[in-house]
């Protein structure tokens, strides 16, 4: 049996609005709202990025499990913000976890998919019986470019797994994992490039449907299982829209997503987005339930897991703070100037 | 800050590592060679809480230089579980949202960063609990 012993997430207090955005570039907020379905979105603080929200969700997933950190041997964080070009974000995590010397660690890489390609290597790790614990997370404070659609989603938060095959630690087992993946240049950042691009309407049926889609049948063919086998679906969510899209052309119902589908309030979080959703499911969800997990990332490919939640789920879930909780409370707004200068997009001297 | 000074300090900044005296159980931050109650050498590693209350604050209106950015910002002597005290900036608030005895709990932030190349220092401050 292998599956996760600890969760943890990180959602930054900052937010900014839609209207706020809308009115500094002559957009209709209305038009957003509807048709993308998104309000609101996290900003992270000036102080913070990708290393710092990573630390917090796991530190949450620890103390969930209750181990000794010393013992997890793998640690790798997913994200297309790591705040060094070249110096691991894993580094810094592993050290302030206390999980080092005697651990291995890597920085993944793919648009939107990277955290759950960090949680896909620690299960498979764990489960071939290589390290005892290892730690999975998907971390983002992704920008998009000023006036461009994507500054109303680009979002910050994190989300953590730590992995084991202890079956008396186990909150939820992994019963199975599958992947997708295509070469399809839908968004992109080139070296040295400030903000990403994208190929517009390009990003949807050809990439986000069909990779979210054709993943999600293939996990559940190879797991021989059908939607109503389910009591939780979480979808990679750039927007409010298109989980709840691609969950329907799967068979999924509403209800099922919408404890997982927190793109409304917190914008689109990248490397953190489905794995942010799986900690919503984790809040609530009872023994017994089946949860299906598909990410997406640009580039294009989606991961895809099955869990089903044990009777030690529970006794977890009070341990650290929930996910909505840090999604609906002490949030402080800022106007569009703050958030400019958060998010260092004002030119300052040397 | 040159890199090696900092990743000397990494065990306090990141974990909050303290010395504890074997004899008389003070604990210290940052840790000590020789006990300034008992003279005793030995010390545990023990990890400080990151739950606390601010004990006193000012206001820093004029910042060194590095911080500029982040005025007005608080910074507070904060009494964590446990009895040991330490200085640190309490982030995510106005100077008007801190009072005496205010809840905080510690997090893992950037506390500074060397120009736009040189190294990322990390660190704990503290947040309204
Ligand atoms: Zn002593």
């Amino acid at each position: 049996m292998v599956g996760i012993c600890g969760y943890g997430a990180y959602i930054p207090r900052n937010r900014i609005k839609v209207e706020e955005i809308s009115k500094v570039w002559g957009t209709d907020a209305e038009s957003y709202k509807k048709g993308l379905m998104l309000e609101e979105k996290s900003v992270p603080s000036p102080d913070q990025d990708t290393i710092t929200m990573a630390v917090e969700a796991s530190r949450k997933a620890v103390k969930r499990a209750g181990i000794d950190p010393a013992l997890i041997g793998a640690v790798y964080v997913g994200s297309e913000s790591h705040p060094y070009a070249v110096k691991p974000s894993g580094t810094v995590l592993a050290e302030a976890l206390g999980a080092t010397p005697e651990c291995h660690t890597s920085d993944f890489e793919f648009a939107c998919k990277a955290g759950t390609e960090a949680m896909y290597v620690a299960s498979q790790l764990v489960k071939a019986g290589s390290v005892k614990y290892a730690l999975g997370v998907g971390a983002d404070t992704s920008q998009g470019a000023p006036g461009d659609a994507l500054e109303f989603s680009a979002a910050a938060g994190a989300a953590a797994f730590l992995f084991s095959t202890e079956k008396d630690k186990i909150v939820a087992e992994l019963i199975d994992t599958y992947a997708y993946m295509t070469d399809t240049p839908d968004f992109w950042r080139r070296e040295h490039m400030h903000y990403p691009r994208h190929g517009g309407r390009f990003t949807g049926e050809q990439a986000y449907f069909k990779h979210v889609v054709s993943a999600g049948k293939g996990m559940m063919a190879k797991a021989g299982m059908k939607p109503s086998d389910f009591a939780y679906a979480v979808f990679h969510q750039p927007n409010g829209k298109f989980p709840l899209r691609a969950g329907k052309m799967l068979g999924f119902e509403e209800r099922q997503i919408l404890t997982g589908w927190l793109v409304n309030k917190l914008g689109n979080t990248y490397s953190g987005a489905s794995p942010l959703g799986l900690t919503a499911v984790l809040d609530e969800a009872k023994a017994d339930d089946k949860i299906l997990v598909v990410s997406f990332g640009s580039g294009a490919g989606s991961d895809g897991f099955v869990f089903r939640a044990t009777d030690k789920l529970k006794a977890a879930q009070g341990l650290a703070e929930k996910t909505r909780q840090m999604l609906d409370e002490k949030k402080r707004f800022l106007e569009y100037g703050t958030y400019l200068k958060y998010r260092k997009m004002i030119i300052m001297n040397e | 800050m040159q890199p090696q000074r900092y990743w000397r300090e990494i065990p306090r900044r990141y974990r909050l590592e303290a010395g504890k005296c074997r004899k008389c159980g003070k604990v210290f931050m940052p840790p000590r060679l020789i006990c300034d109650a008992c003279r005793c050498t030995e010390f545990d590693m023990v990890r400080l809480s990151d739950k606390g209350k601010v004990h006193t604050y000012t206001v820093i209106r004029i910042a060194p230089s590095g911080f500029g950015e982040q005025v007005p910002f608080v910074l507070a002597l904060v009494d964590l579980e446990g009895g040991v005290r330490l200085t640190m900036q309490v982030a995510d608030c106005g100077p008007e949202d801190v009072k005496i005895g205010s809840p905080v709990k510690v997090e893992f932030r950037k506390i500074n960063e060397v120009g736009k190349s040189g190294v990322i220092c990390y660190g704990y401050k503290a947040v309204l609990a």
